[in-house]
């Protein structure tokens, strides 16, 4: 147990700027940490959050203003002194070693040995231990990390602070990854933490959550911190958005149209399976509506999603759009046929970061701006820029490289994608995942818009209040399976839950 | 959102042209664009050119300095500076092809190969530049497969590539060199036009038409979209296993074209043509500014890192310098240009 003063906060940070050449990042940050609490950052993407543990991590330092760690004034000039002091970051993308057992992993830096040899069954006890700790005895300390799921992986990540004499510990987004399931463990481990008097700071974008974890919160918006350390359970949830964005926004989902009874179908997916994965899905979609996939991380909702796409092959079954059967496991005659997929994963799976906005927008239409292969730059600019306006893409400028936009932004890009193209059948994998909740409620509209212009749209999400509030229709999935179809607003979360969980217990 | 906003069509939109480019971004800021275009981007590489020029000027004065010097700097480029350009798509795409060197010496065999020559002393001498080229190509496209369709590293299907098609030249020749025999052949290559080897103008055109390529076609695009991203490329729709055999095929048929160059230079097809050559145009690649790890790259700069290349060469023979101190000063550009390269690119990432 670590004995802190309460009344004095452990880490404390006065005026933080930052600024990387013109773009400054941070313009004035406080913050104060009291030990054992769980301390939640808000804020949108590009609002200045990495920046700020950044600098709390050591990876930068500040050009203004002043930390205080229990009270002292300390430079953390780099990531060894940060962890020096007792403060461990999991980052988003964890920074675990695939290649390592879990054990190597938690004492990579710090390994204990005797003459230089590691000492390996000492290790192995500890780490034991520390996994007994986090409520996950069953890991063995000797597993290879690489073949862990991204859950597990956390486990490690936060075995390796609590594998020194950790204070603090931030964790940046640790519920991105996360299915429900998965996120109540982390939960409870979190709330061991504190009661062990070590301080959370909890990076989110879901409101919900921070509701049932946190202590106190602070909100950062355009590099300044508007509020510090309002205790959650006063604050309203409309106020928490009103300072993370600036204005009032609804998060709520536009209500649908009711659906036209001539409306053609468009997509009809037969008998499709993929062997070891799922099997026997049978579904349609028509022009206008919305289906919905509803099932936990690995339930092989992403997998219909892909097969039905031709991004899989599938062992068997068929997919018909608009009348035409694709040629199995042929992305190209999808997208022939009007079919497009924005993916799971936007950076690795959808963007050209690299490239500008404009580029990324007309990847899969290159016939319609190419004459004897060759490119008409002003054209695609000019689609682009429509696609902007309609959007509301931000920054409007079709040339600035994709990988600068935030989350919410990125998913624009790739629904301008499939607008350019001209789709009947949209694919949506996650299409608010990272996205923060101004952005999500336009991401919302853009659905619904996109819907009641006549497109099918089959759309996957984690998050099941997501999957009801945008589909007509949900098949709920577990193991590989469709364990009904239900209309949505027959459905309410917790059925959801029940039934997978069943369904997976089976 | 706000409701004022026009919806999205779902259907299909014809395409639309822009009425005239007037409000296009050519005029916000004329220096950021100046800086960004070509010349720009390569100031680092324009300078390290200068200050070569400047040394050599220096050092080796008149023999250094004149039109005729320039020339042979250019002329000795050129022969790498063809292979280049295509080493330039491949490794933009991601890739990396090693067999380029040998494959070239295989072009300079079967060219010249005596059933060849024959048809070619019998019709015209433009036999022997296509069976070199359609060489090129030929073993392009076998790299391609292999790499595209049978999951085989780059560097390894090339490598082995490498080893065999010297192999083959050796057989094919019986470790003999072959004297080309059109004369018609010897004197084209030989020639010059408005004052400029023929060897220069072939690396301009194919300079030139790889720019085009690169930054004006499908083709290009496709290429940086597979480097940049491979799977966001195929999921957005693109052929990336047959675009790949296509990018192979392309570093063949700039294999090929040099394997006529050195043809025309040399006047014998030998199996050991072209020894090499693959390290000096991947170094000329990057030292170009062109990422190892694919989706960045331009032909602007992979032309002055082949010139870099060979002006330092000749720099140091100006000055009678060895091979061996020559070899030495390459290597620290190279690790040179790596390193801005990485500070370059860790600006940009923030």
């Amino acid at each position: 147990m670590i004995k802190d003063d309460q009344s004095v906060p452990l880490l404390e940070v006065r005026g933080a700027t930052k600024s990387f050449g013109a773009i400054r990042a941070l313009k004035g940050v406080d913050l104060s940490i009291l030990p054992g609490e769980v301390h939640v950052i808000l804020g949108q993407n590009g609002a200045g959050k990495s920046t700020l543990i950044k600098l709390l991590a050591g990876v930068y330092t500040p050009d203004e203003g002043e930390i205080l760690w229990r009270g002292e004034p300390v430079t953390i000039q780099s990531p060894v002194a940060a962890l020096d002091l007792g403060i461990a970051t999991m980052y988003q993308e964890l920074d675990v070693v695939d290649g390592l057992s879990i054990a190597e992993n938690i004492y990579l830096g710090h390994e204990i040995s005797a003459a230089g040899f590691t000492r390996t069954a000492q290790v192995n006890r500890l780490t034991r231990d520390l996994l007994v700790r986090l409520g996950h005895g069953d890991l063995s300390p000797t597993r290879e990390v690489g073949s862990l799921s991204p859950a597990n992986k956390q486990i490690v990540s936060m075995a390796r602070a609590l594998s020194r004499d950790t204070r603090l510990i931030i964790m940046d987004e640790p519920s991105a990854v996360l299915d429900s399931e998965e996120v109540k463990n982390l939960f409870r481990v979190v709330h061991e933490l504190t009661a062990a008097g070590i301080a959370v700071v909890y990076i989110s974008h879901r409101l919900e959550e921070i509701r049932e974890i946190g202590d106190r919160i602070s909100v950062i918006k355009d590099g300044r911190t508007t509020a510090v350390g309002l205790p959650v359970a006063d604050t309203p949830t409309t106020e928490l958005i009103r300072l993370m964005t600036g204005r009032d926004v609804e998060n709520v989902f536009p209500p649908a149209p009711p659906l036209a009874q001539d409306a053609p179908e468009l997509l009809r997916v037969e008998n499709l399976a993929v062997r070891g994965i799922f099997q026997g899905v049978d579904f349609t979609v028509r022009a206008g509506e919305v289906v919905g996939l509803a099932g936990l991380v690995g339930s092989g909702r992403s997998e219909i999603l892909e097969a039905v796409y031709g991004a899989l092959k599938p062992s068997s079954g068929s997919v018909t759009v608009d009348g035409v059967k694709l040629k199995s496991g042929s992305v190209r005659d999808a997208v022939n046929h009007q079919m497009g997929l924005s993916p799971e994963e936007r950076k690795s799976q959808g963007l050209l970061l690299e490239e500008p906005i404009y580029q990324n927008v007309t990847l899969s239409s290159f016939a319609r701006f190419a004459r004897a292969t060759f490119l008409n730059e002003g054209a695609e600019r000019t689609a682009a820029r429509e696609q902007i306006e309609a959007l509301e893409l931000r920054p409007a400028d079709p040339d600035r490289a994709a990988g600068t936009l935030s989350g919410g932004n990125q998913q624009k890009i790739l629904l301008a994608r499939w607008l350019v193209h001209g789709t009947k059948v949209l694919l949506l994998d996650e299409p608010t995942r990272g996205v923060d909740v101004g952005a999500r409620s336009e991401i919302y509209g853009l659905i619904r818009r996109l819907s009641a212009a006549g497109t099918a749209i089959v759309i996957v999400s984690s998050e099941i209040e997501e999957v009801l509030g945008l589909a007509d229709r949900v098949l709920v999935i577990a193991e590989g399976r469709v364990l009904a179809t239900v209309n949505a607003d027959e459905l309410t979360e917790h059925a959801v839950l029940d039934m997978v969980m069943e369904g997976s217990a089976a | 959102m706000s409701e004022q906003t026009t919806v999205p069509s779902a259907q299909p939109v014809t395409p639309v042209l822009p009425p005239e480019s007037t409000h296009d971004s050519t005029s916000p800021n004329l220096l950021a664009r100046l800086l960004n275009s070509g010349i720009g981007r390569n100031l680092g590489l324009v300078i390290a050119l200068g200050l070569l020029f400047a040394i050599g000027a220096i050092t080796a004065g008149e023999d250094f300095a004149n039109i005729e010097n320039v020339l042979t700097i250019v002329r000795y480029a050129s022969i790498i500076g063809v292979l280049s350009v295509g080493m330039t798509f491949v490794i933009i795409s991601g890739g990396i092809d090693l067999s380029v060197g040998s494959v070239m010496g295989l072009g300079s065999i079967i060219a010249t190969l005596a059933v060849v020559q024959n048809i070619a002393d019998q019709s015209t001498w433009l036999v022997i530049v296509v069976v070199a080229i359609a060489a090129g190509v030929l073993v392009g496209i076998i790299n391609g497969i292999v790499i595209s369709y049978g999951n085989v590293v780059a560097f390894m299907a090339t490598l082995a590539m490498l080893v065999a098609a010297r192999g083959v030249a050796e057989i094919l020749s019986n470790r003999t060199s072959q004297v080309v025999r059109s004369q018609d052949f010897i004197e084209f290559f030989r020639s010059n036009i408005l004052g400029v080897p023929v060897l220069i103008w072939i690396f301009v055109v194919v300079a030139v038409l790889g720019w085009v390529l690169l930054n004006r076609t499908t083709f290009g695009r496709r290429t940086v979209a597979i480097g940049g991203n491979r799977e966001a490329a195929r999921l957005a729709g693109l052929k990336v296993k047959r675009h790949t055999v296509y990018i192979y095929a392309l570093a063949g048929l700039t294999s090929g074209i040099a394997a006529v160059m050195i043809l025309g230079r040399t006047t014998v097809g030998i199996s050991t043509h072209g020894t090499l050559y693959e390290l000096d145009a991947i170094a000329a690649v990057v030292v170009g500014g062109t990422l190892l790890i694919g989706g960045r790259g331009t032909i602007v700069g992979t032309v002055f890192g082949v010139l870099i290349f060979a002006t330092l060469t000749n720099v140091f023979i100006q000055n009678g310098l060895n091979t061996s101190v020559q070899a030495v000063a390459k290597g620290v550009i190279i690790v040179l240009a790596v390193l801005l390269q990485q500070r370059f690119a860790a600006r940009k990432r923030r």
